[in-house]
């Protein structure tokens, strides 16, 4: 599918056809690469490409210039057919320095396209990205098709009449290249002049000098053609569903799907979070949609966060905390209060490399174990997860109705990956979903003080009573409450019983989410091939590729990891082999063993990238040794 | 049961819990405890609106014995919680109870910002100077040498002076009280209560198990009179038996002393009058301790600015106004969208 090789390709005028490209964007964490790549997202979707993103930078904000831990990369695929990855191997790599073309080359499949900056290839440059020579001059690139251009000289030249100093000059160097990639791709630049109009409103020589180098770079294509070997390429639109649709990325519709579950669940929503890499772009959107009446405050400290949610939740609104492993981790404590007093609470978090501060901007799915075991004393909760940008919408409303239906609360696992990259997304319409208005008691029944753990006999949630309702006045904590009246008690019996109403009130949401499906193949046979979270995309398209090949191979992909789905183990016994790849050491498989007395065979990574398709076909490939039919 | 009955009808009954009180006989929780249900139904306050929010530790047990809603939450973050309650519904009457190593220690960072924040919330710090729950250990509070099952040989830790950290985390209202006055501890509540922001108070408060006494220097009968200075605002700070004896400003030192009136040449005209609004004044008077000086009670400090969450709420209020009918429908749609024809 990402093959540029000749063979795939038609020559249609000067246009090259293809179905799908990789490029991989590379310079320093300052040469503004995530934003030249965030761009050429937003022109390839307007054209209709499907497309999938992976913004892959250090944890340093700006390492020192010219150093390979600076270097910082953003990937896109795109094509005309399904895309669900962002790509195995890049086709072209665009390197704006010589740290970048180090740590990057190794991706470039063999064959691939290099476009190189020669203006950054002094001397000091390659001393400082590791090189003894010249890799232009020598063979290092010579499996590679190589464009070698001057980009800083043409783009000082493309903005001289704007008078910057040199250092604000070169800053348009991402456009100038981003210009040609666009004329390359086929892409048009209009979007991408009216965003720099609208970004440097107030600054209209340096939007003036980034459109000049925009154009410059276009036109840099166009003209010099034929001497220089550039071709150009088409990728048509996807077919993809009719609708209205939009580029999106995990942490836009994860903010989205929170102020919709709130509406949907009719309660104010008040979150309490803590800035952490790479779940603040959480607390920015939120801050910035106030006029949805959305509280967000920006807590001292984890702790505060989650105990200021839940507060709020104590008070008759929808507490909601969002973090990434570490700060999960400082929240432990607190969770286990929202538990045991069964306040409604949604906690998302947005997963990195771990333990400990691990590898802050890289993606990883470590934390399940935290979600499910992670507590101290008897402690569940449910734990849903999210498998792509667009999907975050959808789950943060389920989780918003899991919390408050069984005033619990909900774990919902995201990842960096996720929250960073960017998908087209057609857009819903929320009319359409099912409202879930929470309901609160109103007035007393009964003789003595009010008992807020009276509960529903069907879902075993306790009743919401509202601090500033007469007559309701009664008082939860952390001690352990009695059944009958919910005041404290250190009874033994009690506390037995207690635990097992906790866990069957959990255990009984399996009753109230959907039945597991099967995402692709058939309901039983050789090999499953079981995920959650983000590695749905390389799961399903090795998946598709080695069923296209004759191989009896079936997709699993799973939402709802506490309290299972009730259908699971019937399902996965199914099949002859289950397989589980996971950016873990194995903790869904250890899940499954511990669940259903499952034998899996664990498949896992934790370099900090995601799957490639085919690490994930090789090993269905070995598991299904001669079962190709 | 109260839904009906009129302010003026309420009495302690109304805010007692049928709850067994469970502090040590001759805890001084109980004095406090019953205070505040006598005082609170003379304040004009409503059960249904009132939350006490704790954390952990012996007065953390207080929400329990109230007839109020009440949260015992864990160990510290009693402001956070109450923080986030505020939000949700800034209409509610919070009172956060905790003590010296529940707000000073394993909270200290929430009270701090608590406090700085401005969140109107009622705090009530009981300072026993020891852990109590725990059987016993020196705290944050505990003077220098203090003697304990984790510091059998004295403490070797300077303490933290609860008002002091308050006035440097920037709490608009600071005051002090002692378990056992009756009298002067309401005057505090109400005004407390009153004061719309953060309002920190420090009861000092006898543990009679762990730390019996600790106060006893200044707390008992005989020496009230020469080691309490009630401070009032727009009045001298005068103590002693005969409110003979003064605070004056050592403009050379830039430190309070003590003078007596009549003697030396000083008259009333030297003795400082007390401005609650003077954070300079209010950190050099919770500073004085015994034996030099009186221990300064009263509210010391009180300077009203708009309150957190009336903050938060005015800013989304006037979002809304400049964009009202927000629609999630209009905002996904909005900026760079494309159609899909069939
Ligand atoms: S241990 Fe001390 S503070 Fe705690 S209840 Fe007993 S007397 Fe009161």
């Amino acid at each position: 599918m990402n093959e540029m090789s000749p063979k795939g390709a038609q020559k249609h005028l000067d246009f090259e056809k293809l179905e799908s490209v990789v490029i991989r964007f590379a310079g320093d964490s300052g040469d503004g690469m995530q934003l030249t790549g965030s761009q050429f997202t937003s022109s390839t979707a307007l054209a209709g490409s499907d497309l999938a993103t992976f913004p892959d930078f250090p944890a340093e904000i700006r390492a020192p210039v010219g150093t390979t831990f600076g270097v910082s990369a953003f990937q896109i695929n795109f094509g005309s057919t399904r895309i669900l990855t962002a790509g195995d191997d890049p086709d072209v790599l665009v390197a704006m320095n010589p740290a970048a073309l180090m740590v990057s080359l190794g991706y470039l499949r063999e064959g691939g396209l290099v476009v190189v900056d020669t203006g950054a290839f002094s001397k000091r440059n390659l001393q400082k990205a590791g090189y003894e020579d010249n890799p232009l001059e020598d063979d290092t690139l010579a499996k590679f098709q190589v464009i070698e251009l001057d980009i800083s000289s043409m783009t000082l030249e493309a903005v001289k009449e704007f008078g910057l100093s040199k250092k604000d000059a070169l800053r348009s160097k991402n456009m100038w290249t981003l210009g040609l990639m666009l004329w390359m791709f086929g892409r048009e630049r209009k979007p991408i002049i009216e965003w720099l109009k609208s970004k440097f409103a107030k600054k209209p020589e340096i939007a003036n000098a980034n459109i000049a180098a925009l154009n410059a770079g276009h036109a840099f294509g166009e003209t010099s053609e034929m001497s220089s070997g550039i071709k150009r390429y088409q990728i048509g639109p996807a077919k993809t569903e009719p609708g209205l649709y939009r580029t999106v990325t995990g942490s836009e519709t994860m903010a989205w799907g929170l102020v919709a579950g709130a509406k949907l669940a009719d309660l104010k929503l008040v979150f309490g979070s803590y800035p952490i890499t790479p779940a603040s772009p959480i607390l920015h959107l939120l801050s910035n949609l106030k006029e949805f009446g959305v509280i967000t405050f920006q807590a001292e400290d984890e702790i505060a966060a989650i105990c200021s949610a839940i507060g709020a939740s104590f008070g008759g609104a929808l507490g909601v905390t969002s973090s990434s492993g570490p700060g999960i981790a400082l929240k432990t404590e607190a969770i286990g209060l929202a538990i045991t007093t069964e306040l409604p609470l949604v906690i998302i978090n947005s997963q990195r490399g771990g333990p400990s501060t691990g590898l802050p901007t890289k993606t990883e799915q470590s934390d399940l174990y935290q979600a499910v075991y992670g507590r101290n004393g008897e402690a569940p909760l449910p734990v849903l997860s999210t498998c792509s940008p667009g999907d975050c919408f959808f789950v943060a409303i389920e989780a918003v109705r899991l919390a408050v239906k069984y005033m619990t609360p909900v774990m919902l696992l995201t990842d960096g990956y996720i929250a960073n990259a960017a998908e087209p997304w057609k857009l819903p319409e929320i009319d359409k979903i099912k409202p879930f208005p929470a309901s609160f008691a109103k007035e007393k029944t009964g003789d003595g003080d009010f008992n807020p753990f009276q509960r529903d006999p069907a879902t075993l949630a306790r009743i919401w009573a509202k601090p500033g309702t007469p007559g309701l006045e009664h008082r939860i904590g952390g001690l352990e409450k009695s059944f009958e009246t919910g005041h404290i008690s250190y009874d033994d019996d009690n506390h037995q019983k207690m635990t097992e109403v906790r866990a069957a009130k959990i255990q009984g949401i399996e009753n109230d989410i959907p039945e597991q499906k099967v995402a692709l193949g058939n309901g039983k046979g050789e090999l499953a091939v079981v995920g959650w979270g983000s590695t749905f995309g390389p799961i399903d398209q090795a998946v598709s590729r080695m069923r296209a090949k004759g191989f009896d191979v079936s997709h699993i992909h799973i939402r709802y990891l506490n309290p299972f789905p009730k259908n699971l183990e019937k399902l996965l016994k199914g099949y002859k082999k289950v397989m589980v790849p996971e950016m873990n050491m194995g903790q869904l498989s250890t899940l499954l063993k511990d669940r259903f007395l499952l034998e899996v065979i664990p498949l896992n990574k934790v370099s900090g990238q995601p799957f490639k398709i085919r690490d994930i076909m090789s090993a269905i490939q070995k598991n299904l040794k001669g079962r190709s039919s | 049961m109260t839904e009906h009955v009129s302010p003026e009808k309420l009495t302690a009954k109304d805010f007692a819990s049928d709850q067994e009180v469970r502090w040590c006989p001759g805890c001084g929780d109980y004095a406090i405890l019953k205070c505040l249900q006598r005082t609170l139904p003379e304040l004009g306050t409503r059960p249904e609106n009132t939350v006490f929010v704790s954390g952990i530790g012996c007065s953390s047990r207080f929400p329990y014995y109230m007839a109020t809603y009440g949260f015992h939450t864990i160990h510290g973050r009693a402001p956070s919680v109450a923080t986030g309650l505020k939000l949700a519904n800034p209409d509610l009457d919070i009172w956060v109870v905790t003590g010296d190593g529940d707000g000073l220690s394993i909270g200290g960072n929430h009270m701090l910002h608590t406090l700085r924040r401005n969140v109107d919330l009622n705090i009530l710090l009981f300072n026993n100077e020891i852990y109590g729950l725990t059987k016993g250990q020196y705290s944050p509070t505990s003077h220098l040498g203090t003697r304990s099952p984790s510091s059998p040989f004295g403490s070797i830790e300077r303490p933290v002076s609860p008002c002091s950290f308050a006035l440097g985390s920037g709490a608009r209202f600071v005051a002090r009280t002692i378990d056992t006055d009756q009298k002067h501890m309401p005057t505090v509540f109400k005004r407390a209560k009153e004061h719309k922001g953060a309002s920190f108070v420090e009861i000092f408060q006898n543990c009679i198990v762990f730390n019996d006494a600790v106060f006893g220097e200044f707390t008992n009968r005989e020496a009230a009179a020469d080691l309490q200075l009630h401070a009032v605002h727009g009045e001298p700070l005068l103590f002693g038996k005969e409110r003979e004896k003064g605070l004056t400003l050592n403009r050379d030192k830039l430190a309070l002393e003590v003078i007596t009136v009549g003697q030396g040449g000083k008259t009333i005209d030297d003795v400082l009058v007390h401005d609650e609004t003077n954070p300079i004044l209010a950190q050099m008077l919770v500073n004085m301790a015994p034996p030099d000086f009186p221990v300064v009670l009263g509210v010391l400090f009180c300077q009203p600015a708009e309150s957190f969450e009336t903050s938060v709420t005015k800013q989304i209020a006037a979002i809304i106004k400049k964009k009202p009918g927000a629609s999630l429908d209009r905002l996904m749609r909005q900026g760079r969208t494309w159609e899909v024809k069939a």
